[in-house]
């Protein structure tokens, strides 16, 4: 009676093979390709595009070494701030909540404005207070604020941002780990500190490993606002080109192009990771 | 009189965990107890148990009212050598017990002294305590990151000094006699329930301890997987392994326990040789308890 209710058991015919391959195909996806495709073709078709696409490329050394440069400086910072936020002693975990919570708070373009036109003179006239005997002695000159370029305090600005957020997954990830494996480790003997590093922090990098990914797609896309400091990224020379020539249309449409070949390539490689964990655990 | 005592435990009290403390001030009599001991305990039975004033406390240790001790004047020695078997309702502070004598968690009163150390003396070398006591989890606890070869030469490469060869040579020495000698390079989600706990016991032996303790180590497995663990548990026994087991396995207890200790609302009630408890009860609230986990 199953070979009655199932004529097409043997074989599925072409037609619903390709019915059910069109029912799988993921079809943002397939948007978004022949989007690239338009974008490709208009450039090799049309001469304006190749100069545009030029100009603006120029850029791209500048917002990927940004984007790398704050990424990886944040996940340090806030991994630090991750533990002291899920550290027992009360004083660092307050100190910890009270800087990410300040700095969740504000808009990112604020917190790149006021490190670039308040902290930076602070830091260098900190820097002279200390160096002070050095500068009298003339072994130096003392530091003016300019001595950092903006592109400097871009990427801190960034770190001092992003740090936050990283530090709330690093939080996470530490809050997820089964307390019964800490207890196994202590009972065992292991010190607190081999109990972090060898059996806490394994499991909870492994844990949140997709959500730090998708904080360097979010630090790729945020690298744009460092054009409001005159940094040459991408977004930057777009505005500078598209001001020249008012050829807006093209010109935005580069430097989208540009960023979406970056954050989608990297989403399908967090996606991609996703189902790797996801398959290896359990 | 604790000259021969490895363990020994005097006037232990303790209230129950803070976050227990919580729910049961908070009057939600039903999560107090779950709460309080982390679902570790399993029995059945006690709570529906009908009868006097004695059997109503019995029911009432599965659910602290608040300001209850998990832990209330705990007198108890284990001698080298012996194994003693501890049974009692969920919530009776046996689990509570166990995780005090390898400083788990801390007494508020009371004393634990292994080995001749004071292990609650104030600048006790917790290392040490735990590097004589081992422990095995009602859960497993196996490092989820590391292979089970990992799991066991973890410790004595980091706690012992070992270097790798040695700590691997004696995991694999360790994994044969559980009868895991094939599993070394799994991963401890790829084992079995009994498979894991065997690990488990394994990767305390790992640590040559003078003593293990076993906090209900067949409580989460299938009944086909239990026999397993028993009799490596046996063979610890037979070899002259110290152990305190906090279990209802009272054929294992019958065949392997020097002593049953059975515990309820915090308290020794009564506590002798196996079948003096099991058979002839002197204690009204352990036959109670017994008549419902004994079928």
């Amino acid at each position: 009676m199953s070979d009655n209710s199932c004529p097409e058991g043997g074989r599925p015919s072409p037609l619903k093979r390709v019915a059910a391959f069109l029912s799988r195909l993921p079809w943002w996806l397939v948007a978004l390709v022949l989007l690239g495709a338009w974008g490709m073709a208009s450039v090799l078709s049309s001469p304006d595009y190749r100069v545009i696409f030029g100009a603006v490329s120029r850029g791209l050394g500048v917002t990927i070494s940004v984007s790398l440069i704050a990424y990886a400086a944040s996940m340090v910072l806030g991994l630090g701030l991750g533990l002291l936020r899920s550290s027992r002693f009360r004083p660092a975990r307050e100190a910890a909540t009270f800087y990410v919570e300040l700095v969740r708070g504000l808009p990112m373009l604020v917190i790149l404005y006021y490190i670039a036109f308040v902290g930076a003179p602070a830091l260098a006239q900190g820097i002279n207070v200390l160096l002070a005997p050095l500068i009298r002695a003339g072994l130096m000159q003392p530091l003016l604020a300019r001595s950092f370029d903006f592109a400097t305090r871009a990427v801190i600005a960034l770190t001092l941002g992003y740090a936050a957020f990283i530090s709330e997954i690093f939080r996470a990830g530490i809050e997820s780990v089964d307390k019964g494996q800490i207890e196994a480790a202590e009972a065992l003997g292991l010190t607190r500190g081999q109990v972090l590093r060898r059996i806490v922090l394994p499991q909870a990098l492994r844990n949140v490993l997709p959500a730090l990914a998708n904080e360097f797609v979010a630090i790729v896309k945020d690298s744009a606002l460092v054009s409001a400091l005159g940094v040459q990224d991408i977004t930057q020379l777009g505005k500078v080109y598209a001001a020249s020539t008012f050829r807006f249309f093209e010109t935005y449409n580069a430097v989208a192009f540009f960023y979406l070949c970056l954050t989608v390539s990297l989403s399908l490689l967090v996606r991609a990771l996703e189902r790797r964990l996801k398959r290896s655990s359990r | 009189m604790s000259d021969t005592a490895f363990i020994s435990v005097r006037g232990a009290r303790k209230r129950f965990r803070a976050e227990a403390g919580v729910s049961g001030a908070a009057g939600a009599a039903g999560a107090g107890g779950a709460g309080g001991k982390g679902g570790a305990d399993s029995t059945p039975g006690p709570a529906t148990a009908s009868g006097g004033a004695a059997t109503a406390a019995a029911a009432g240790g599965a659910v602290p009212a608040p300001g209850v001790l998990a832990l209330d004047g705990i007198d108890l020695d284990v001698s080298r050598g012996e194994v003693v078997v501890i049974i009692g309702p969920s919530g009776s502070g046996k689990s509570t017990l166990l995780r005090s004598i390898n400083l788990l968690e801390r007494l508020d009163s009371g004393s634990v002294t292994i080995d001749g150390i004071v292990a609650t003396a104030p600048h006790a070398d917790v290392r040490k305590i735990r590097e004589e006591v081992g422990m095995v989890f009602q859960s497993f606890n196996l490092f989820r990151h590391l292979s089970i070869l990992e799991n066991v030469s973890l410790a004595p490469r980091l706690v012992l000094g070992l270097g790798r060869e040695e700590a691997e040579a004696r995991a694999r020495a360790l994994l044969a006699r559980v009868g895991l000698a094939d599993k070394a390079g799994a991963w401890p989600r790829q084992l079995s329930g009994g498979q894991a706990q065997r690990a488990a016991i394994a990767r305390a032996l790992a640590m040559e301890p003078k003593a293990l303790l076993f906090d209900e180590p067949t409580s989460a497995l299938d009944p086909e997987m239990i026999k397993e663990v028993l009799d490596v548990m046996g063979d610890l026994a037979q070899a002259g392994m110290t152990m305190l087991v906090v279990s209802h396995e009272m054929g294992f207890a019958r065949a392997v326990a020097d002593r049953v200790v059975f515990m309820d609302s915090g308290r020794i009630v009564e506590e002798g040789r196996p079948e003096e408890v099991f058979d002839a009860a002197r204690e009204e609230r352990t036959r109670a308890f017994l008549s419902h986990v004994l079928r």
